[in-house]
Parts: structure tokens; sequence; C-alpha cells
């Protein structure tokens, strides 16, 4: 496996793989000295086109801790403000000799189009509303290391859902690790069509906070509306918003989750995100550790994904 | 190609109790020693040193194992993925440590281990010993404790297990 665009491209087998590995990972990461040399001399670029805190923090750090180089792009101040085009961003990047490229853009699809451009392996890390598929696996894994599974698990993503890349990617990671997911949100947050999501939806979400194992907030993205999609941002905490009243119905083992940066008061109040139930700061620390996996598998384990089930070095390791 | 048996459980038995007691003589007892078992073949055999050393001795020293995957040489050059988990409880600083495995070949992994063993601290003095060392070295690396000298062709396979050392079964694709 070369690329990761989509959480499709791992099927359940690879997503439990990229878990596994993850394991490592967050040992090497509770070392003194939480850095491994296994991709010394790989060049790793982050190319983001939209803003970004966490995840391109989270993926350069990743890399130095695997021991690779990383560049950062951004464009602000870049020779895109003198109007050059991604391709010839890409192929003057790819010039310098790269190994991978970690792409955020606010067009659906872009990673794709660069795949397609350059030798180096492309990484997803957002893509307009498409997919987000590192987010998807470190949310599969924090809620694996809190309840031991997925399978079997009822999850409610609750909110913008229309405007949401994390949104689907993680409704593909959970369904696939055998978990139920409800989107809960109103009308005028959900795609114009669910048709082949292996989903429910539900535009209530008082009547679930008592069945639900895991309630994963979404960000409200207000700088993607163009039209008013709800009434005010009042009514909408009213109605969706995981206030403090709400956190007391949930069971004590619910896990509550987001992918931040979180709209405090809007989407979650501040006691329901510094609840004891809430593993919001897990979920940005096993960030690193998957992001590491990830990088690991596409850039040094020489491990095809598709099949990984079978490590194919085991045997020669061992006899060594 | 038929498969011969080199050590039997008993051979294993006894070769453990003699490493351990060379162990215990080259530090002068038992102060300061910790065992680490490389991943996967050296675990086994650093808890039954364990267990070997406390009846001599009677004495608890600590244990721990170390995957070393992420430290090779060869990744790139062909699949390499951690198999199992790498715990050591305990800070290495000051201490001996010496490193388990089942078999010593090339030198690569246990060159790999020394390197792995830095980033969990300083140790004062690392020793190797190993149930097989079959030859054909490739880094200058020797072990301390040795069950078993056996000169082997380079497309043999050995293997060491509770019921024995085997000897055997050439396997395809041995550059290392």
């Amino acid at each position: 496996m070369k690329h990761l665009l989509s959480i499709a491209d791992l099927g359940a087998d690879g997503i439990e793989e990229v878990l596994r590995l993850t394991d490592k990972f967050v040992e090497v990461s509770g070392r003194s000295i939480p850095k491994v040399p296994a991709l010394r001399g790989k060049t790793v670029v982050s190319l983001f086109y939209e803003d970004s805190t966490r995840t391109r923090l989270s993926f350069e750090t990743a890399a130095k801790r695997l021991s690779a180089d990383t560049m950062t792009f951004s464009v602000s101040s870049s020779s895109v403000n003198k109007g050059e085009s991604l391709r010839d961003t890409v192929e003057t990047i790819e010039a310098m000799g790269i190994d991978a490229v970690v792409v955020r853009h606010r067009s659906s699809g872009v990673p794709w189009r660069v795949a397609s451009w350059v030798d180096a392996s492309v990484i997803n890390a957002g893509d307009g509303w498409h997919e987000h598929p590192t987010q998807a696996l470190l949310d599969s894994y924090t809620i694996r290391s809190r309840r031991g599974r997925l399978d079997g698990l009822r999850i409610a993503i609750v909110g913008d859902v229309k405007h949401s890349r994390v949104a689907r990617s993680d409704v593909l990671a959970f369904t696939a690790l055998g978990a139920e997911v409800v989107l809960v949100a109103p009308p005028t947050l959900l795609p114009p069509s669910l048709e082949g999501w292996p989903v429910t939806v539900s535009h209530q979400l008082d009547g679930l906070l008592a069945s639900v194992d895991v309630i994963y907030l979404l960000r409200l993205q207000r700088e993607r509306m163009t039209e008013a999609l709800i009434p005010s941002l009042r009514e909408y905490r009213a109605m969706y918003g995981l206030t403090a009243a709400r956190v007391g119905c949930l069971r004590p083992d619910t896990l509550v989750m987001h992918p931040g940066p979180m709209n405090r008061g809007v989407e979650i109040d501040a006691e329901a995100a510094e609840d004891r139930r809430s593993v919001i700061t897990a979920q940005v620390a096993n960030g690193v550790a998957v992001r590491m996996a990830v990088l690991y598998l596409l850039l040094g384990s020489g491990v095809d994904l598709v099949g990984a089930a079978e490590p194919v070095g085991a045997v020669a390791v061992a006899a060594s | 190609m038929p498969r011969t048996t080199v050590m039997d459980p008993s051979d294993l038995r006894r070769a453990v109790t003699r490493i351990a007691h060379e162990i215990v003589e080259h530090n002068h007892g038992l102060e300061g020693v910790a065992l680490i078992g490389l991943q996967t073949g050296g675990v086994p055999l650093a808890h039954r040193l364990h267990e070997a050393l406390l009846s001599i001795e009677g004495e608890e020293v600590p244990v721990g194992t170390l995957d070393v995957a992420f430290y090779r040489d060869d990744i790139g050059l062909r699949p390499v993925l951690p198999e199992e988990v790498t715990e050591i409880p305990f800070d290495l600083t000051g201490l001996v440590v010496v490193l388990v495995d089942d078999v010593l070949y090339t030198g690569r992994t246990v060159r790999a281990a020394l390197n792995a063993l830095n980033d969990y601290g300083r140790p004062r003095a690392v020793q190797l010993a190993v149930m097989v060392d079959r030859g054909h070295r490739q880094l200058p690396i020797r072990p301390d404790y040795v069950g078993k000298n056996l000169p082997t062709r380079f497309d043999e396979q050995v293997d060491v297990s509770d019921g024995g050392v085997v000897i055997g079964d050439v396997v395809a694709g041995l550059d290392r």
C-alpha cells in the first residue's frame, strides 16, 4: 500500500493492522527518549492549504519521532500567493526529493490528484467535506483502548455532518469495525442523500443519550456555511449541544469525543469537555502514535496492508 | 531436507543452568544484573534464565523484553513489522544488562538491540547470552554466554523451542 487517501483503502483488516501497530508506537511515545530510527533519511512534507493546528503538528511530531526529516509548506508564506498552481507547487516540492506528502486542501479529491502526479506516498490529512482518514483511525484507536473493541458499540455522531470529513471517515471506520452508528443532526446539517450509508438518522438527541456508548460531537463549521442552516447558535445548542445537563444523562462508561477545535458553548459545553467521560485530550495524544503507525506502514514496513494480517517478515526476523 | 535435533530438552535445560552459573560467576553475584529477552525467541529463554538464577542464588533479577523492529538496518529492504511488545519496567542506567536471544547469526539483531537499549538508559555494561551461535557474523559482535556453537550453512534454519534445538529446512531468500 502506497497512499492513505480514504479509510475505504484500508478495509477492516487494514484498520486493525494500523491499530495493532499503534500499540507499539504508544509504547515508544511513553519512553524517556520517545524516538526510534526507523525512518532515518526519509523526508515528509506537510502541504497544508487549510488552517490546522493539531493535525499538522501531530504529523510532524510523528515523523520526527520516527527520525524522518520534515518540511512544512504553508500557503500564506509561499509562492501560491504569486499564483503558482497546485500541480506546479507539488512538482517543485517533489523535485527536492521527498518520500511522503501530507496533504490538506479545501477541495474534495485533491489528495487523489496529487497522488497521480508524484512518486511519493500521499496521505490525506483532510480534503474538503470528504475524508480525514487518520482522524478516523485515531478515533477508532481511542475507543478501542477505552472500551476494548468497537464491535457491537452504539456510537452517536452529532452535529454538522454535512460539512464534516471527520464524520464521513468515522462512519466508514466505525462500521467496518462492527459498531452501529447513529447520525444526530437537523435535516439542514445532513448531506442531501444518505443512500448507501450504513447508518441510522435521528433529529433528536435527548432520547438517545442513555443508550449510546460513544457520543461524538462535530464542530459546527461556520466557515463552510454559505447559507443560514441553523436558526441561531443558541437554538442549535439547545437542541444538539452537549450541555452539562445532557452529560448527566449519559451512562458512566459513555465516552465523550470531539475532533477539535471545539466551539465551547456551541456543540459542547466546557463542563462536558472536562467531564471525566471526555477522552478529547486522549484523542490528541493517540493521534501522534496513529500517525507514526501510518507513516511507518507506508514508508518503512515494506508491508502491503492488503492482507497484512500475516506479517511477511515475521519468520525471517525470528530466525536471525 | 531432513531436520536434525541437535539439542534435546534435557540438553537445553543443562545449557540454561550452565549459562546461569556463568552469569553469576562472571558478575560476582547478581548485584545490578538485569535480563532483557529479544522478541520473540529470546523471551522464553530470558524467563528460563531468571528461574535458574533464582534457584542458584535465591535472587530475583528484573526481566524485560525488547522488540528491535524499528531499529533494524534492513527497514525498506524487506518487510519489517514489530511482532511483540517491548516492556522494560525498570531504568537500565547503571545496570549490567544481559541480552538474551535464541540464535546468534549475522549479529544485526544484536546491533539493533544495542541501539534500542540506549533509548532506555545507559547500562553499566551489556553482555550477550545466546542458546545457539551458528556463525556467519556480518558485524563485530560476539556472545559472552553460549549454549552451543553450531556450524551451519547460511541457508539452513535453526529453531530453538522448549522441545530443543532443531536444524534443517532451507529458508528461501535468507541473504542477510
